[in-house]
């Protein structure tokens, strides 16, 4: 038996904690520091840089500007301000955070250092293309490894993001729609599917419509028949779907969808569940978005920047974006832009961006699949869907697990608000776990579960830490469950206690002013609301 | 595998209690012949450490390092020197591994940057409100006309000459998807940026936005306040797209002479060249636009217990909670280089700022005027801040790769951003930021003395 609490720490009586702790002249508490906007404690006079002073010359055609309003900090006055900041943080290098859908796992240290070296931090996109070889290089490679992690046939890297990759697939399918004068106007998209997916289908200009779920949580795929005609372009698919449940039917799904002359996207945020067990190619799928800052390990970075390669399918790879980076019989390599999209790839349909993708990402997904190789990337995908299965079936009988009853689940567990109390949600048991030292759950979402928990522990959590998190969040369960009013003040150890989002919302604040000199504070902005 | 926490001890506990004789048995969705019983065939198996470092380095060695030689690109991506602290900074874990603040009591680090890092953003580029980050400048210029599409309701957007010819691919590109329409034409070897033509066009055409960049692709500088007028006389918006916000700590920043969308890249304070990406988009308007932004907001608010903070705002615009009807598709944006832009912005400040201006534009007029004197040379711009086009007497393109066998990275040549205008090919875009030393301006000086014999 793991102990649970291996400190021997036990919670102090309530009258010496939570909102009762003794106020402090400074606001901090002990490690818990409080820090100011960097415009209430700098100043344009003060700099943490020194740079030569070069006067001559002035070509600026009369436009010189006066006064900027930034305020600088001195070197250790900046490095304190971004320290303490980001203490107020939560992050997977502190502990478990399990964001269903977001697969936060451990960022290896060795990629960060491959990325810095300067041969690929240091070097212009716009460099002539000898003096880039080992770049094209690894954009080549890693472009293989995806295509034949997923038996796709081509890849499209330079996508910036998921949702950039998304729009990257569907553009592909417009294109090739086009290319044979097909004016389908209609994507179908799972009510569970990510904000993205619709967003980007309307973005592209098509009609967005929902296919219903089965009671087990998958797609009804009589429904989605019945549906397909002429006028459908495209049906999107998350697989495995964000109720953490593999789509059985996925090929006869795609071959239903083919054969009414649609395409299949596949939505890839969850390749981590299949990485080296199931290839999408074999599933039928034409374009599917692989989110390096997922499977692959690249940072997230409180919300970036990703990447978002596209895997497309034979019938589809013609259409692909540019640039892209191909290999020559002699090994060199070179990135074939518009110029020889003449030769080389003259159905592109068009540029996503204006270089070549997120090369920094490229390195450190590289540094991660090399370091893996094929046996642990497939070991991943068995480890987390393992972990995932243990929350599951440690957590069953004091959570509502909607689909628990039709089997296992893959890499994301997911449970719903019945049974809580009245008065008692989802969002009082996130904010309950935060007090016990864990990032919460990805919360009402999706849209189809009631009060949606879609717990994602990832392949880097130790049988130990899904013990505790377990014990806690079975704790918090049952207090909802009795009603324990102690949740609803919830979080009460975090930096912050609850926030007002609707005041935010309602009187948006989005950048600092500095208050009038008789103390009037900020204004709001005008039409709130 | 030294990122695998569980044992195989681990792992046969924990499927006894899941219920499962072996992991396959979880993979049970999964048809007969589709899950596959081994590694796949012909990958690479794991590997140490050591011998990935190895893997990588040897690729990284095989490309020339902009800080080993004489070094003068931009067109869009630009090398200054960034403070230690900033790489520092941003490799701590509790920024790097962590998520897009949804979760704000545990976030108030990220949220609070952010926050801070539109503040900064808006100051720089003259706007009232900037977002939390885009990709890049090329997706935050196509998401702007997207959103002067919404704001005016008309389909049609100027581009005008001098914006990065990769830009305008991405606009043409989206615009083919969404009805919208795009005109836009090449620029001259010309210090001239046809502003006339401009005018004319904007009132004889009525579009929704024009766009200009500043300074635009030849390194060329002009006031918007001309052009602002024009667009609001005839009910459009004023797009300004600024790659280097470097120059903006010396000239006038769009937002002050009128222009209602502000968008750029902002790779060059903070972000390194990284072959391009990841970069920063910069994003910034007037208030009353602000619910029609791409993109994510950090906003002010205060606690339970009255107490300062920051969360996501205004979230009724974006995907996860309008879906269809979202202003954008994005999601994950540039967090941690938005992070580092801040950052390396603070160290600076408007002291900092403007002194980093200074040193760079008067290196690149010591450079514009030893360069233009190559006989034959002729330097192209009445107006730049740190990057100019030359024209040569030969063509630039293969001038550049002559320039590579003498150790210099010498420009890019206009033949590589315009292939199909010969009447640029004789032209070298030379960019000029403060980690140019005299002596690399003049190995630049002699390299190209050389090739243009």
């Amino acid at each position: 038996m793991t102990a649970v609490n291996p400190s021997g720490w036990r919670p102090s009586s309530p009258a010496t904690s939570g909102s009762e702790m003794q106020p402090t002249v400074t606001g901090n508490r002990a490690l818990m520091l409080e820090e100011p906007l960097l415009f209430e404690i700098g100043s344009r006079d003060q700099t943490g840089v020194d740079i030569e002073q070069r006067e001559g010359g002035n070509r600026l055609g009369g436009l010189e500007r006066s006064g900027i309003d930034l305020p600088g900090l001195s070197e250790p006055e900046a490095v304190r301000h971004y320290t303490r900041l980001s203490r107020q943080n939560y992050a997977i290098d502190l502990g478990l955070f399990p964001l269903g859908s977001c697969t936060m796992k451990h960022n290896p240290r060795l990629n960060e250092k491959m990325a810095r070296l300067p041969g690929f931090a240091d070097i212009h996109p716009l460099q002539p293309q000898e003096t880039v070889q080992g770049a094209l290089e690894v954009i080549n490679r890693l472009a293989f490894w995806l295509i034949d992690l997923t038996g796709m046939h081509g890849v499209a890297m330079s996508p910036k993001a998921g949702a950039h990759g998304e729009l990257c697939g569907l553009l592909c399918i417009r294109a090739a729609l086009e290319a044979r004068g097909d004016a389908r106007q209609v994507v179908l998209v799972p009510e569970s599917a990510h904000g993205t997916n619709p967003a980007t289908a309307a973005f592209c200009g098509y009609r967005v419509e929902n296919i219903p779920a089965t009671k087990e949580g998958r797609v009804d795929l009589e429904a989605l028949k019945t549906r397909l005609g002429p006028d459908v372009a495209a049906v999107m698919i998350t697989n495995p779907n964000t109720c953490g449940l593999f789509e059985p039917q996925m090929k006869e799904i795609s071959d239903a969808v083919h054969a009414a002359g649609g395409f299949v996207y596949c939505d890839g945020a969850n390749f981590n569940a299949i990485v080296g067990k199931v290839r999408p190619g074999d599933l039928g799928v034409d374009a599917m978005h692989i989110n390096l800052h997922k499977t692959f390990s690249t940072p997230h970075g409180g919300g970036g920047p990703g990447s978002g390669p596209v895997v497309l399918s034979e019938a589809l790879s013609p259409y692909g974006p540019l640039p892209f980076a191909a290999k020559y019989p002699d090994g060199s390599f070179k990135m074939v832009e518009e110029e020889h999209a003449g030769e080389e790839h003259p159905d592109a349909f068009g540029r996503m961006v204006a270089f070549h993708g997120q090369m920094g990402m490229f390195t450190r997904a590289l540094t991660y699949i090399l370091s893996h190789g094929a046996d642990g990337l497939k070991q991943v995908a068995e480890d987390s869907v393992l972990n995932a299965n243990y929350l599951l079936r440690s957590l069953d009988d004091v959570l509502d697990a909607p689909f628990g009853f039709s089997g296992p689940c893959m890499h994301e567990a997911i449970f719903s608000d019945k049974g809580f109390a009245d008065g008692f949600s989802t969002l009082d048991v996130a904010k309950a776990l935060i007090d016990e030292g864990f990032h919460p759950m990805t919360m009402y979402f999706p849209l189809v579960v009631h009060g949606a928990m879609l717990v994602e522990p990832t392949e880097t959590e130790s049988k130990a830490n899904l013990d505790q998190f377990i014990a806690a969040l079975r704790s918090i369960a049952e207090k909802a469950k009795a009603s324990d009013p102690s949740l609803k003040a919830a979080p009460v150890y975090a930096p912050r206690r609850r926030l007002d989002e609707t005041l935010a919302a309602r009187k948006p604040i989005l950048a600092y002013k500095t208050p009038a000199p008789d103390g009037v504070s900020a204004a709001p902005l005008a039409g709130g609301g | 595998m030294r990122y695998l926490p569980l044992s195989d001890a681990d792992r046969s506990a924990m499927l006894e209690k899941v219920g499962a004789s072996s992991i396959d048995e979880l993979f049970r969705d999964v048809p007969e012949g589709l899950l596959l019983d081994g590694p796949i065939k012909g990958l690479s198996l794991h590997a140490s450490e050591m011998a990935v470092e190895r893997d990588m380095s040897a690729m990284a060695r095989k490309n020339m390092v902009a800080g080993d030689v004489p070094f003068f690109l931009g067109c869009g991506a630009y090398k200054h020197h960034v403070p230690a602290t900033v790489d520092h900074i941003i490799q701590r874990g509790e920024f790097l591994t962590a998520y897009t603040p949804y979760q704000p009591e545990i976030a108030q680090g990220t949220l609070q940057v952010l926050f801070e890092f539109q503040t900064q953003v808006a100051r720089l580029l003259g706007c009232e409100v900037a977002n939390a980050s885009m990709y890049d400048g090329s997706t935050a210029m196509w998401e702007a006309i997207g959103m002067a599409r919404r704001i005016t309701r008309r389909t049609l957007a100027i581009i005008h000459e001098g914006v990065h010819p990769h830009y305008v691919s991405v606009a043409r590109t989206m615009a083919k998807f969404t009805g919208d329409s795009i005109a836009d034409r090449s620029p001259q070897l010309s210090g001239d940026m046809q502003i006339d033509k401009l005018l004319a066009e904007i009132e004889a055409n009525q579009p929704s936005c024009v766009v200009v960049q500043y300074p635009d692709i030849l390194g060329r500088i002009t006031d918007l306040q001309p052009i602002a007028d024009a667009c609001h006389a005839n009910g459009a918006l004023l797009v300004a797209v600024v790659t280097e916000p470097v120059a903006l700590g010396l000239i006038k920043s769009p937002g002050e002479m009128g222009a209602d969308i502000v968008v750029g890249e902002g790779q060059s304070i903070g972000v390194g060249l990284q072959f391009g990406g990841p970069y920063v988009g910069l994003f910034a308007t007037r208030e009353k636009y602000v619910r029609q932004m791409p993109g994510r907001l950090a906003g002010e608010t205060v606690d339970a217990e009255g107490k300062r903070g920051f969360v996501l705002t205004l979230s009724t615009r974006e995907q996860h909670i309008r879906r269809e009807k979202a202003t954008s598709n994005i999601c994950t944006n540039s967090g941690l280089c938005a992070l580092a832009w801040s950052i390396h912005m603070t160290l600076l400040g408007e002291k900092g700022l403007t002194a980093l201006a200074q040193l760079n534009h008067a290196r690149a007029c010591e450079a514009a005027k030893r360069l233009s004197a190559i006989p034959g040379v002729r330097l192209v711009n009445d107006s730049f801040f740190n990057e100019f086009t030359l024209e040569l007497p030969v063509e630039a393109r293969p001038a550049v790769h002559a320039m590579v066998k003498k150790g210099v990275l010498g420009g890019v040549s206009l033949g590589r951003l315009y292939p199909a205008e010969p009447q640029l090919a004789n032209g070298l875009v030379v960019a000029v930021t403060e980690v140019a030393s005299d002596e690399d301006i003049g190995a630049l000086e002699a390299a190209l003395k050389e090739v243009c014999k």
